[in-house]
């Protein structure tokens, strides 16, 4: 299972990348091989506020509904509108073109909560 | 892995949609050992299942069975089963792996002396064949000379020391069988068949393709479209229930329910544009009126469209009514279809 070593992780699986003033956010490899097929993504929308481990979007697979968290606190500034006309950009690619959506965040310390690659290949065995 | 029904099944072995597909346009394999098989043996058991079951089992010669259901005394669906007639005065009742202990606990429950009754459960393994090129498989696997059983029959084969019961049905509105073996043989003829298979492309499938199969079809999921609140006249499972027969257990209320008209229906739905695919217990809506609630949905891998079942309230559930299914507190406009959802062109 391809985990980055550039990235930062949720304990819900999503990637957490740092663009300076923001993050951009995807689901890992991992979670798109358990979910397959993802079928429908319902993306949040421009300047929504977040708090941490809210449920801001929802990505669906033939299986199941799955909630998608904002990893730290944050605002909105960007979705991925190309996963509206092709959700299967997450399972191609989950980690590029499947990301899903970029926040603004309200304090960099935030990041600290997060797991770093080593950390996150442990949880997911 | 999921707990299904007291087993661990396989919710995929790879993906579904590919697992759907396979079915369609090949063969596929499910594991079916969790399904439960009762023996229903003695002089009377034509006459007692009788009352027992909805379906007429008179019917079905020896060597053919019926889908049928067992009922509680308010008509509410026990489980949904199909009959195997095995002998003059001998059945097969292959039934659903939640609900084996609970058939047998009723069935015991009312059973007539001179019947003797067994859960063999636990003695078989059982896997369902299904797909277009089951018949070639099969010719391959006991020999180009042998016939496989028409639809809804079943015969007992030998091959290569261990003893087969085939089944022509199945659940996925493909031609298929259904093979019952004992249980210590399940893993060699699971293997033997993926080996003699490879040239058909079978591949192993799991529970979330067995779901999208039915559902396309339309064919009910106990526990899902069907309960003990429910019954099979509103189930739109009519057809499956005679009337005609003077006693069974239900048959009041069905009779009730036929001359009043169920409060609710049944009914296959289609959503109207590409959006989130509907899951169990979305409401529904008609004109902002609250009229039922889905019971199956799912992304249909064939239609590559949205479809489910919902009980919706009787005057609302004609073919071809606009509804609207509210998912995660928006309503997406879906139009009332006939059965089946999908039909191969």
């Amino acid at each position: 299972m391809n985990v980055p070593d550039d990235l930062l992780y949720a304990e819900t699986h999503e990637w957490i990348k740092r663009e300076r003033e923001n993050v951009r956010v995807g689901i890992t490899d991992h979670a798109q091989s358990e979910l397959t097929d993802v079928v429908y993504v319902e993306l949040p929308k421009k300047d929504r506020q977040a708090n941490a481990k809210e449920a801001i979007a929802v990505v669906e697979s033939v299986k199941a509904a799955s909630d998608i968290y904002a990893p730290v606190k944050g605002t909105v500034v960007e979705a991925n509108k190309a996963l509206e006309s092709n959700p299967a950009l997450l399972n191609t690619d989950p980690f590029g073109e499947g990301w899903i959506f970029v926040l603004k965040i309200d304090n960099a310390d935030d990041l600290k909560q997060l797991k770093d690659a080593a950390a996150y290949r442990k949880q997911i065995g | 892995m999921i707990p299904f029904g007291g087993w661990l099944m396989p919710v995929q072995y790879n993906s579904i949609v590919e697992e759907h597909r396979v079915v369609r346009n090949n063969v596929g394999m499910f594991d079916i050992s969790h399904m439960g098989q009762l023996i229903v043996d003695g002089r009377s058991a034509r006459e007692w299942l009788n009352k027992m079951l909805t379906n007429n089992i008179d019917k079905p010669d020896v060597g053919s069975g019926q889908y049928t259901f067992l009922l509680n005394e308010h008509a509410g669906i026990i489980d949904d089963l199909i009959g195997y007639r095995i002998g003059e005065e001998k059945f097969l009742l292959v039934v659903n792996a939640s609900r084996t202990d609970e058939d047998f606990a009723w069935l015991d429950r009312h059973r007539s002396h001179d019947v003797d009754l067994r859960n063999r459960s636990a003695e078989f393994g059982g896997v369902a064949i299904q797909g277009p090129r089951v018949v070639d498989l099969f010719h391959r696997l006991l020999g180009d000379d042998v016939d496989l059983p028409a639809r809804n029959q079943i015969v007992d084969f030998k091959l290569e020391r261990m003893s087969l019961t085939i089944a022509r049905t199945g659940y996925t509105g493909e031609d298929g069988v259904e093979v019952f073996f004992s249980a210590s043989d399940a893993p060699k003829f699971w293997n033997l068949v993926l080996e003699k298979g490879e040239r058909f492309g079978i591949k192993p499938c799991g529970l979330g393709a067995r779901d999208t199969l039915r559902l396309e079809m339309c064919y009910p999921l106990n526990g899902s479209d069907l309960s003990p609140e429910r019954n099979p006249i509103e189930a739109g499972l009519g057809s499956f229930v005679d009337l005609t027969k003077p006693d069974f257990i239900g048959r009041e209320v069905l009779l009730r329910t036929k001359k009043d008209g169920p409060r609710e229906k049944l009914v296959p739905f289609r959503m109207k544009d590409k959006g989130p695919p509907p899951r169990p217990h979305y409401l529904v809506f008609d004109n902002g009126e609250r009229v039922g609630e889905v019971t199956s949905g799912t992304l249909s891998p064939s239609l590559n469209w949205g479809v489910g079942m919902a009980y919706v309230s009787t005057p609302h559930a004609k073919i071809g009514s606009k509804i609207d299914i509210e998912i995660r507190g928006q309503k997406f406009p879906a139009t009332i279809e006939k059965k089946p959802l999908y039909k191969k062109s």
